[in-house]
């Protein structure tokens, strides 16, 4: 929150307006970022994760702001796109997307969303930033907590960015395979129990 | 325990049973298609049969013989604790002519696995009382579980974006590994298990 501490609102003995502008910029992005109402469009297994998420383990959208979903898209501003995305489902997402108020984001929770993962055939949309704009991207099948809070921050950073016009999306970067460390770790100790 | 029963049909339709065969303890017959419904109506009805539930229904599509698809019946008799799997071959090398009796009035069961296999396999099922697509939707031409069709081709219902209106790069790909986080994914099993 440390943004904020620049923000005066005195308007200076010229009173003119276009220095305090950006600063409301900031400030609006401050707000915006730490009271995100989330719809979540929960269509496959990565559901499970998602409810994991945000049970109290993780806590993970309550300690960001993001706590109160909203299942009418008209109050929401953040869409968690969880699962798999079907070609049939294809217009209702971009309904949704349709029906929020701007400003609005769109997170994609888990491969299938991101790029429909391993469902390369007749039935998935290759994710869904090919019918609506996409703003972060978490990989993983499903994605840990963990990548996704990394994600929901990589989004509050770019609502800060976004005051300054930048629109590139963010992505959570992939983490290692845990089998590789296990297996490399198993190695390890049993060249030193041979030692 | 269900040998009986093919006994049983091979006795009463004669050559209309094509084929038979047990395999551990599965019992297995190929009809004609044109006598599949009387040979269900018979399965049902016949006290010593009695098959009094469809288990499953669907298509099979072998691109190399002819007749090219199978459809594939299963049946179990609650009351007499036996199985069968009874299978009928329909449709030419094109895939054309695939047609069989629906078995929907026999057990009410079967009309969505109806449905499915006309709707992924394209075979029609005669006097189906409402055979429309169940799975994919009206506008999906073609059916997607023949083995013609291609594997990754897709028909959107809404149009891609294109990349000058998402203003970033829209590839098949997302922005990191295609697998990322799939370890059942397309990567080959054994050849990258960690140990490189
Ligand atoms: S990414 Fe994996 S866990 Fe998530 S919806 Fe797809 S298949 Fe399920």
């Amino acid at each position: 929150m440390g943004e904020l501490k620049h923000v005066t609102l005195e308007g200076g003995a010229s009173g003119t307006s276009g220095f305090a502008t950006t600063k409301l910029d900031a400030l609006l992005a401050w707000a915006r970022k730490w009271s995100l109402f989330k719809y979540p469009f929960v269509t496959a297994c990565c559901g499970m994760e998602f409810m994991a998420l945000t049970s109290p383990r993780f806590d993970g959208s309550a300690r960001f702001g993001a706590e109160a979903p909203r299942f009418s898209p008209r109050q929401s501003d953040l869409l968690w796109v969880v699962g798999t995305i079907s070609q049939r489902q294809a217009p209702v997402l971009r309904r949704i997307y349709e029906q929020m108020m701007e400003p609005k984001w769109v997170l994609a929770f888990g491969t299938c969303a991101s790029c429909g993962g391993f469902y390369d055939n007749y039935t998935t949309v290759p994710g869904i930033d090919k019918i609506i704009p996409c703003d972060v991207y978490v990989p993983g099948c499903p994605p840990r907590p963990e990548a996704v809070l990394d994600g929901l921050m990589l989004l509050q950073d770019k609502i800060t960015k976004n005051a300054t016009g930048d629109r590139r999306p963010g992505i959570v970067k992939p983490r290692e395979d845990p089998v590789r460390d296990l297996i490399q770790l198993r190695k390890k100790s049993s060249r030193e129990g041979e030692a | 325990m269900s040998v009986r029963v093919l006994e049983a049909l091979k006795e009463k339709f004669g050559d209309a049973v094509v084929e038979t065969h047990s395999q551990f303890g599965d019992d297995t017959a190929v009809v004609r298609a044109d006598k599949w419904k009387e040979v269900c109506r018979f399965l049902r009805d016949d006290p010593a049969m009695s098959f009094d539930m469809s288990v499953d229904l669907c298509g099979v599509d072998y691109p190399d013989r002819e007749p090219r698809f199978e459809v594939v019946l299963h049946l179990y008799s609650v009351a007499k604790r036996h199985r069968l799997r009874l299978k009928a071959r329909i449709g030419d090398a094109e895939g054309e002519g695939a047609e069989i009796d629906t078995v929907a009035d026999i057990w009410i069961g079967v009309n969505w696995f109806e449905r499915e296999t006309y709707d992924l396999m394209g075979i029609s099922f005669k006097g189906h009382p409402d055979l429309r697509r169940i799975l994919m939707y009206p506008e999906f031409e073609g059916h997607p579980l023949r083995k013609d069709y291609p594997a990754n081709k897709t028909q959107p219902l809404v149009p891609y974006r294109t990349e000058e209106e998402a203003g970033v790069t829209l590839e098949k790909q997302a922005p990191f590994g295609l697998d990322e986080g799939m370890p059942f994914g397309r990567r080959a099993w054994g050849t990258d298990r960690g140990e490189s």
